[in-house]
């Protein structure tokens, strides 16, 4: 009892410190390691309660995470024609072949024009007629009624939606141009309705990332109420707050774990289920495309936000409900 | 180990609990708390374990001042105490030495010291043999041991029991009281609540009554 007398003169804040027991990196570790692996045993004694809660953690991913692989799917079949935009600018039919070439190099020189193609009426009314089956036909026509195309590439820095809008609106001042015509406007037109599809997804993967904030809220408040006699018992025998919130936050860690898994296996099945009938469709278009299911990126931050949404939760209940409880 | 200076504890709603209570209990005493129930024991025992605070006075403990002491600070002190409870409060979904070793984990011993020491406090009450049973396979005093086990694994410098016979047959209760006087050979402070009369006469030790929230018997103790 000696050394406690000794200890009268000195500061509250130095006695207290000197009560603290420092852990070493190691036990520190393992002791975390102990609390995990006991969270997830007690999951385990309940798997039904724990599955089920994993599994609603799982269908709020799932659905975010399944609607943004159709988009990028669909993003990779338009992206495809999306790098080629590129403006047709029919010449009215008075302008020669000559002035057309000068026009080209004139047009070559423009900053914004990476590439420009001269097709001449000749050429075009042989490539429709290859194209259209309309061969005979055309050959019955005393003369050519097509006029002088310039096929124009935007340059790189250029080829934006509104870049290339610009340059329509730059070929459409030119006397000698009859239609300056964007190529594949439906592209652009699949691109905005992509954009505000995207746009739904994160709104909904928002009210979704609520609802798992709220449901591992809810379990955690409830483990939390099933351990009320332990907590009161651990506190009396000196546990800190850290100590008695550790095992509550590792349940959520792990449930995140767990939906992140489930929700998984269910996008896996459901694009599975799909791969036939995709597989029909673009058979129909002549078209090797091939949906592609979900990219490491993607499982990473499915993880990720399991794991981050499920702490988040156990952590908001935890807070919540553990510091009423106190021994009395 | 314990002083009170000029302690009153009023509960909200107006209830005085203890009124004026000055008493000094020296390092390595042992002393019985006793009076009728409702007389403030177990809210003497709550000022000292930091479960409540003083309205009035202070509360000294190891030479702390535990009236003033921080919340974030009160496990660590905590630590330094052990308590026995009438109904011992052992985790029953976890076993007899997984109970005992719960201070040892909540103190951050290292694995193989948690093993050696909580053995060493089973071998003490004579339970080492049931380490690996659950509680509630246990009998009364049984249990009640493995709470004492559990209370000085830590070797804490201060035990405090709350009716700790209080479910327990008169040989059985003199069984524990010869525990904690093992305990307090050894330079364990014990302070015991009890109004167990009959046993406490049998037993030599100076004793601290309470009437209704006042002391009755010799304020200043010493052992």
């Amino acid at each position: 009892m000696n050394h406690a007398r000794s200890n009268r003169r000195r500061s509250p804040h130095h006695w207290s410190k000197s009560l603290r027991r420092r852990l070493s990196p190691r036990t520190w570790l393992l002791r975390h390691a102990q609390v995990a692996f006991d969270s997830l045993g007690r999951l385990y004694r309940n798997w039904v309660s724990s599955l089920m809660t994993a599994a609603v953690i799982g269908i709020a991913l799932a659905m975010p995470a399944g609607m943004y692989l159709l988009l990028d799917n669909l993003d990779r079949l338009s992206g495809s024609w999306d790098g080629q935009a590129s403006l047709s600018v029919f010449l009215k039919t008075g302008v020669a072949e000559e002035a057309a070439a000068t026009l080209a190099n004139k047009v070559r020189g423009w900053p914004e024009v990476a590439a420009v193609t001269l097709v001449t009426p000749v050429e075009a009314l042989e490539e429709f007629g290859q194209h259209s089956g309309f061969a005979d036909v055309l050959g019955a026509l005393d003369e050519n009624p097509l006029p002088v195309v310039l096929l124009v590439t935007p340059g790189p820095g250029h080829s934006d939606p509104a870049a290339v809008g610009t340059l329509q609106e730059k070929f459409r001042a030119l006397p000698e141009t009859e239609l300056a015509q964007l190529d594949l406007q439906w592209v652009q037109r699949l691109a905005a309705m992509l954009d505000i599809a995207r746009r739904s997804v994160v709104v909904i993967s928002a009210l979704l990332a609520l609802a798992v904030l709220l449901v591992v809220g809810n379990t955690i408040r409830l483990e939390i109420q099933n351990r009320r006699e332990e907590i009161v018992v651990t506190k009396l025998i000196g546990a800190t707050n850290s100590f008695i919130r550790r095992p509550f936050l590792y349940s959520g860690i792990w449930y995140g774990v767990l939906g992140a898994g489930l929700s998984w296996l269910m996008v896996e099945t459901s694009f599975w289920l799909l791969t036939g009938p995709v597989q029909h469709l673009t058979g129909l278009y002549q078209s090797n495309f091939a949906l592609q299911t979900l990219p490491l990126q993607l499982l990473s931050m499915l993880l990720g936000s399991g794991i981050a949404l499920g702490l988040l939760g156990s952590w908001m209940a935890v807070g919540r409900h553990l510091s009423a409880i106190e021994p009395s | 180990m314990i002083r009170f200076d000029n302690v009153s504890k009023r509960y909200p709603g107006g209830f005085e609990a203890l009124s004026n209570i000055s008493l000094e209990l020296e390092d390595g005493a042992m002393a019985f708390l006793t009076g009728h129930s409702g007389a403030g024991k177990s809210t003497l025992l709550k000022l000292i374990a930091m479960i409540e605070r003083a309205t009035r006075g202070q509360v000294f403990v190891d030479d702390r001042n535990v009236s003033r002491i921080s919340r974030r600070r009160i496990p660590f002190l905590r630590r330094r105490i052990g308590f026995i409870f009438q109904n011992h409060h052992l985790l029953f979904d976890r076993t007899v030495f997984d109970n005992v070793a719960l201070p040892l984990i909540i103190a951050g011993y290292r694995h193989q010291e948690i093993g050696r020491r909580a053995r060493a406090a089973l071998d003490k009450v004579g339970l080492l043999s049931k380490e690996r049973l659950y509680p509630i396979t246990l009998s009364g005093g049984e249990q009640q041991r493995v709470g004492i086990a559990r209370a000085v694994v830590n070797k804490p410098l201060l035990l405090l029991a709350d009716e700790p016979t209080g479910n327990l047959d008169p040989e059985l209760s003199r069984e524990i009281m010869d525990l904690f006087a093992l305990f307090n050979q050894v330079g364990v402070t014990v302070l015991i609540a009890s109004h167990d009369i009959a046993l406490i006469e049998q037993l030599t030790y100076p004793v601290i009554t309470l009437n209704h929230g006042r002391l009755t018997g010799p304020a200043g103790l010493s052992a």
